[in-house]
């Protein structure tokens, strides 16, 4: 029987809540967004793992939901600056004032909540991923074809979101935040919360992927993986299930997306380049498909690395990321966890004679 | 249009083909294809290649939609209007010819998908193991061989076990028709006997048909065959009484 916190997510999750713990210690806070830029980033990379790992649909669209929630969050930021932005409207965020908006349009409503706007950082995502999972799955699209148009359609986000008409800031997207829930963001206690906060988030959705894959449903994801027409003949609708895994993978990014935005303090359409999505699925190969505390690790490796690498050879950020897809595709197809269960295993014997 | 024959079984028959044809592409893989088969029965089908035995087995069993004809289940059913997951839930099991297994999955948790119980996503969510389930499991790793594969990746069976396992997700979905497509493929001689008493054994309180190719395995399971040629019925009755038409030797057993 598998349990629910098995060895290596019980460590991971030890390791996190140290991390969390003592990074307000050891690192300066200037320091403490970017790490919780981190964390949502390996929170979205568990989503993507979910839906890739275990139930095979490689989404070259994930981002697109990130960017989703992380505007939903970024909709309510802008509303909570109100009459202090540069052109002092207490209705209207500045680029609409700008644009020439005499009013709020309807999508705009409701976002001066912040549990609204909290809710729909889920629901957009996740309204958006059934629907289209609901046409694509139905219709039988799988494999290659499923993620040519999951690139599509970030694709088609990117190119919409850029648009001024869109009304979501444009080019610029939505920046110049000041306060969530009257905190500053730009105050060490806000932005230490916000850090605590992905931690949290990262640890909960970890563990409800895990509670997802341990149980039945999550077997019978790994079955259509592996044989989709057997499952179909053993009486599961395996569309249900492919509909319903890759929702609950898209309000994982959303989520990630919404804790994003207030620590990096911008979101625009930027954030749908497919590029972005594609580099999520490195940092799943990279850590290990299918292992979920894997995909988290994978990003943490990754991102960090490409912090490194873009701010002291620039040039090379791409080549390292080709590369190191290259590296994994041939080198190791189980990715990094992989690597360490194949030095791990002779270590009991070893502990046993020390 | 129905002729007699047939229409005399149709209310009695468990499953009823009558008039089924299916073209690919202009070619006719099944063409006026009728077959009545009887609740218990165990049944052959034997047919040269391309005889269109398995498109048969997909137009039961919802993957292909015949361009006409009427497929039947107990006489009130039509199969055609139902998708795979439908016509699995009305209790017809399918058994492919490459074995088909959960491979990345335990002996035990292939058997514990194929149990029959609620498929729905909610449903196998919050599904609970229970002791009676533990016991089922158990009966069929006892009833396939397998019990001491229990915890093996089904990755690592041989090929005949691979066979085997399948049959037992068959089984565990409790069918009442189970359609099995060529099981003595790559088996050797001990096993394809083997195999054809388990099918034995399962008949009776389950239809059973079979697809195969091999004959000796055809005798060994003794019961009613059809032979199919070109997408029809060429002749049905006792493997004796169609080994020895001139037909059936000319486009399948030869001379």
């Amino acid at each position: 029987m598998t349990r629910l916190i098995d060895r290596r997510t019980g460590l991971f999750l030890a390791a996190l809540a140290l991390a969390t713990l003592a990074a307000p210690l050891v690192l300066p806070t200037h320091l403490i967004p970017l790490m919780g830029k981190y964390l949502c980033y390996a929170l979205l990379a568990v989503a993507l793992d979910l839906c890739w790992g275990y139930a095979g649909i490689l989404s070259l669209g994930h981002g697109a939901f990130f960017a989703l929630g992380g505007y939903a969050m970024g909709m309510h930021l802008m509303r909570e600056i109100g009459a202090r932005g540069v052109y002092a409207n207490p209705d209207l965020p500045d680029f609409m004032v700008f644009l020439g908006y005499d009013h709020l349009p309807w999508f705009w409503w409701g976002f001066a909540s912040f549990p609204y706007a909290a809710l729909m950082a889920l629901v957009v995502p996740g309204l958006l991923a059934f629907v289209f999972g609901w046409f694509a799955f139905r219709s039988r699209v799988s494999g290659v074809y499923l993620s040519i148009i999951t690139q599509a359609l970030t694709y088609a986000l990117l190119l919409a979101f850029f648009r001024n008409e869109m009304g979501f800031g444009g080019n610029n997207g939505l920046t110049d935040f000041r306060e969530v829930l009257g905190f500053s963001l730009s105050a060490p206690a806000t932005r230490l919360a916000l850090f605590g906060l992905s931690a949290a988030a990262l640890a909960g959705c970890l563990i409800l992927a895990r509670a997802i894959v341990t149980s039945k449903a999550g077997k019978v994801l790994v079955a259509v993986r592996d044989a989709e027409s057997r499952t179909r003949f053993l009486g599961y609708r395996v569309e249900g299930y492919s509909v319903f895994v890759f929702t609950v993978s898209a309000m994982m990014a959303g989520l990630a997306g919404a804790l994003y935005v207030p620590q990096v303090g911008i979101i625009n359409p930027g954030e749908f380049a497919p590029a972005n999505s594609i580099e999520i699925v490195v940092w799943v190969a990279l850590g290990g498909r299918g292992t979920l505390v894997g995909a988290a690790l994978g990003a943490l490796v990754v991102v960090a690395l490409k912090s490194w690498l873009t701010a002291t050879f620039p040039d090379l950020w791409l080549f390292a990321l080709g590369g190191l897809f290259i590296l994994v595709t041939l080198a190791l197809p189980n990715g990094l966890l992989g690597l360490a269960a194949r030095f791990a295993r002779p270590r009991p014997r070893a502990e046993v004679s020390a | 249009m129905t002729p007699p024959a047939i229409g005399a079984t149709r209310a009695a028959a468990q499953l009823y083909l009558d008039g089924v044809s299916r073209s690919f592409d202009g070619f006719k893989a099944i063409n006026g294809l009728s077959l009545a088969v009887q609740p218990g029965e165990l049944r052959a089908v034997i047919g040269p290649n391309g005889a269109g035995k398995t498109t048969m087995m997909d137009i039961i069993t919802g993957k292909t939609r015949p361009d006409a004809g009427v497929v039947l289940w107990n006489g009130d059913t039509d199969l055609t209007r139902l998708d795979e997951a439908a016509v699995a839930r009305l209790g017809i099991g399918r058994k492919f010819q490459k074995p088909t297994v959960f491979e990345t999955h335990s002996v035990e948790d292939n058997l514990r998908l194929a149990l029959k119980a609620p498929r729905g996503v909610l449903a196998t969510l919050l599904h609970r193991r229970t002791a009676d389930e533990d016991a089922r499991v158990t009966a069929l790793l006892e009833q396939i061989r397998l019990a001491p594969q229990r915890q093996d990746q089904a990755a690592n069976l041989s090929h005949g076990q691979k066979q085997w396992l399948e049959i037992g997700m068959l089984l565990a979905q409790d069918p009442a028709l189970l359609l099995i497509d060529e099981p003595a493929a790559g088996m050797t001689d001990a096993e394809t006997m083997e195999t054809a008493a388990l099918l034995k054994s399962i008949a009776g309180a389950r239809t059973v048909i079979v697809v195969e190719h091999d004959m000796d395995f055809v005798r060994a399971l003794n019961c009613r065959v059809t032979v199919l040629h070109q997408g029809a019925v060429l002749a049905e009755g006792s493997l004796d009484h169609v080994s020895a038409r001139a037909d059936v030797i000319d486009v399948y057993l030869g001379r």
